[in-house]
């Protein structure tokens, strides 16, 4: 019989050059490390971005960009009370699964909040988004009501989706939230496509409109990534791909899943320029997504972003994520972005014990009233179970429920 | 005979496959380390090791197709699908390479892979996590398609799978992991293209495949106390249909009701009716009934999910109604 063999850490792959296609906006640079606290472009030469700390940070201390020190205090305190409330929304929603008021598939972005707020704030109201099922957060970040969301976790016709979706698929028109995707990279493809309608209709520019298109990093692996990233190069499309690199796809890691694990690299078949970031840093990731974003509404550059953070639970609430190492899970909390911006926030003096407290508190009521909400609004009605069968209503379209018979016949 | 779950009986089937052929190997999403979405394979990696029990990335066409190879060459790869939905992405691998491979180059190559999944609806999984396509591959000439509802079929199909040597459908049910019966012990097949009479009756015949056919068990044991005798047909295998066996029943007890997790139109039922229409037409005292699921991608919130899923409350109905028309009376 085989003995199982240890699946050790692969070593690191020749860092084959990606060239670009066209000049994009992020410049080439090699990355150092896996975690710096800054955008680290992908190319063959040229100087690390601003920010990027080639001094050899081991990944266990967590980073805070030197981009925090030149923010506005507004702005930090406006993060730190986003982040916040994913952090607590993500932490209800685990408690109202195990009552039961919650069912399903429910995957929270919990350790992943500073990406989820910074490539929320990258974004423009007129862009797009499309994303996979771990996405409650990007919804509340894009502004749409908590009380809507946890309504569609609750499966309620007041929820942003009426109820259909649940908790891996929310959907938004005004917040051009086009749609949380339960299959693995189904979201890819159709971003491409809304890209393409952009392109198609409208002309690149400063204000033009763009995509992101979110996808996890074991979605790298897929076909349909491939195939979009090339139609995407090919013709020019405003999209921006953002790999949201929290190390596991289920319990698999990147490094046993994925023949180029530095997944920034992967646009380099397609000419796609990369760029890694931490996804433990608020700023750095909404200043590499901004960048991203503006490379593909005024070239119509597609673009390829690879955040990387830590999963602090398991795949899916269900999931008591036993195939992870003790170190692995400790190194997740210690880097919990949410704490370190806090204490960020405190010893900088930009915002008292006093400030932030009063923000937790005031969320803790938004979370609060969105489960009340999400509790006392109704359920879809049985009746209007083939509301939605069609857009063009077509005759003879089956309106039947299970024990109806399909037609009379008489003897 | 041990009681054991249908999760059990699969479990112990591909180790008992494993230690008894070395070509036989596992590969699939999270089937290692994770031990399986639904932990089927749990502690296979470890006894078996990684040559064996093979984690893939997420690229469904590519690890299927590679299983078509490996097939050909004459290894057994089991590929673990984690749920039927997810076919759809190896649909191109499994319906033009595992299923032509066979007939389109002369009968030189076989292709003796099995595909295990998952389907079934009504955990609130939503629309595209709770479908029942096994109709997409029973359409396919080429293919096998099996469908267990007990543990003891758990084994005898997938052992009878594994050791065929064409590409195999083995679909199982997420509602059934749970389910627990009595299994025979040691070897133990199940000739795929025979369906089973689990009980026998002389009022309606109910024909059922996977969690439906548990249900018709349930519900023609329940009749019982009203003195109506309801046979049941467990068609467990798909493609090939024993078309021979429903209408045998059907002949006997003169009235048909199909139940179903599928959508009604060209669905399985469908088939089936047909079938008992052309060979058991003269028999027949009443219409052949179908209950099926609406015809809606399957909505998350409980209530309407209910609402669109076939229960055993559906197949009374349906049986009450076609023993009604013709004038039964227990
Ligand atoms: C096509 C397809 N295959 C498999 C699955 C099951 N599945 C759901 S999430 C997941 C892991 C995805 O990992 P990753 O892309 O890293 O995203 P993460 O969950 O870590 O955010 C898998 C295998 C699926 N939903 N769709
Ligand atoms: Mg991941």
């Amino acid at each position: 019989m085989a003995v199982p063999q240890k699946r050790s850490g692969r070593t690191p792959r020749a860092r084959a050059a990606t060239a670009p296609a066209s000049a994009p906006s992020v410049r080439p640079g090699a990355p150092k490390r896996r975690r710096s606290g800054a955008a680290t472009p992908s190319g063959p030469s040229g100087p690390p971005a601003p920010g990027t700390d080639a001094s050899g940070d081991t990944g266990t201390i967590p980073s805070v960009s030197s981009g925090l020190a030149a923010e506005p205090p507004q702005v930090l305190a406006d993060y730190y009370r986003q982040m916040v409330l994913v952090r607590v929304f993500e932490q209800r929603a685990a408690e109202m699964y195990t009552r039961a008021k919650i069912g399903g598939y429910c995957h929270l972005n919990l350790g992943e909040e500073a990406t989820v707020v910074g490539l929320m704030a990258a974004l423009e109201r007129t862009d797009y988004l499309f994303t996979t099922y771990r996405e409650h957060g990007y919804a509340l970040c894009r502004g749409i009501d908590p009380g809507r969301v946890m309504a569609e976790l609750f499966g309620k016709a007041t929820g942003v989706s009426g109820g259909w979706g649940g908790s891996m698929h929310l959907f938004d028109t005004d917040a051009r939230l086009l749609g949380g995707y339960g299959i693995v990279g189904g979201q890819i493809p159709p971003a491409t496509g809304a890209a393409l309608a952009i392109a198609y209709r409208s002309d690149p520019g400063d204000e033009a409109e763009a995509v992101m298109c979110l996808m996890g990093d074991g979605t790298t692996n897929i076909g349909a990534f491939h195939e979009s990233l090339n139609l995407a190069a090919i013709w020019n499309l405003p999209i921006v791909y953002v790999v949201v690199n929290n190390g596991l796809g289920m319990g698999t890691t990147v490094q046993a899943a994925s023949g180029e694990p530095d997944l920034y690299r992967r646009g380099g078949a397609y000419r796609i320029p990369g760029v890694r970031v931490d996804g433990d840093d608020v700023i750095a990731v909404r200043d590499a997504a901004r960048q991203a974003l503006h490379s593909a509404r005024a070239e119509r550059q597609p673009m390829l972003v690879e955040a990387v953070s830590s999963r602090l639970r398991g795949h899916s609430v269900v999931d008591p994520a036993r195939y992870r190492s003790p170190e692995d899970t400790e190194r997740a909390r210690r880097l919990d972005p949410v704490p370190t911006l806090r204490s960020h926030l405190i010893e900088t003096g930009i915002l008292d014990l006093a400030a932030v407290t009063k923000i937790e508190a005031e969320v803790e009521d938004v979370v609060t009233a969105a489960v009340t909400f999400a509790d006392e609004s109704p359920p879809p009605a049985v009746a209007d179970l083939f509301a939605h069968a069609y857009a063009t209503p077509v005759p003879n379209t089956p309106h039947r429920l299970p024990a109806d018979a399909l037609m009379v016949s008489e003897p | 005979m041990t009681e054991m779950s249908y999760r059990q009986a699969l479990h112990d089937t591909l180790r008992a496959e494993m230690l008894r052929d070395e070509s036989v190997f596992l590969l699939g999403e999270e089937i290692g380390i994770f031990e399986g979405s639904y932990k089927i394979t749990a502690g296979l990696l470890q006894e078996f090791g990684p040559r064996r029990v093979r984690d893939t990335p997420i690229s469904e066409e590519g690890f299927v197709g590679a299983a078509v190879g490996a097939a050909m060459l004459g290894l057994r790869p089991v590929v673990e699908l984690m749920t039927i939905n997810f076919s759809l992405l190896a649909i191109d691998q499994i319906v033009n390479h595992a299923a032509k491979i066979h007939a389109m180059f002369g009968g030189q190559a076989a292709v003796p892979m099995v595909i295990r999944t998952p389907g079934g609806g009504g955990q609130q999984l939503g629309a595209t996590h709770s479908q029942n396509i096994e109709v997409y591959y029973a359409h396919v000439p080429g293919l096998k398609v099996v469908a267990p509802s007990t543990p003891a079929d758990a084994k005898g199909l997938l052992t009878a799978s594994i050791r065929d040597d064409d590409p195999v459908l083995v679909v199982e049910n997420l509602a059934l992991y749970n389910t627990k019966g009595d299994v025979p012990d040691g070897d133990h097949v199940t000739e795929i293209g025979t369906a089973a009479v689990t009980k026998e009756g002389t009022d309606l015949t109910v024909v059922a495949y996977s969690r439906a056919a548990a249900i018709a068990l349930d519900v023609a044991h329940r009749l019982e106390d009203e003195h109506i005798s309801v046979e049941v047909v467990d068609l467990r295998s798909l493609r090939p249909l024993d078309r021979e066996t429903i209408c045998a029943s059907v002949r006997k007890t003169t009235r048909a009701v199909v139940i179903e997790d599928d959508w009604l139109s060209y669905g399985i039922g469908a088939e089936v009716a047909a079938t008992i229409q052309e060979g058991a037409f003269y028999h027949l005292d009443a219409p052949v009934r179908r209950v099926a699921a609406a015809e809606v991608p399957l909505p998350y919130a409980k209530s309407l999910e209910h609402a669109a899923l076939p229960h055993a409350g559906d197949l009374l109905a349906a049986i009450h109604e076609t023993l009604d028309a013709t004038g039964f009376a227990p």
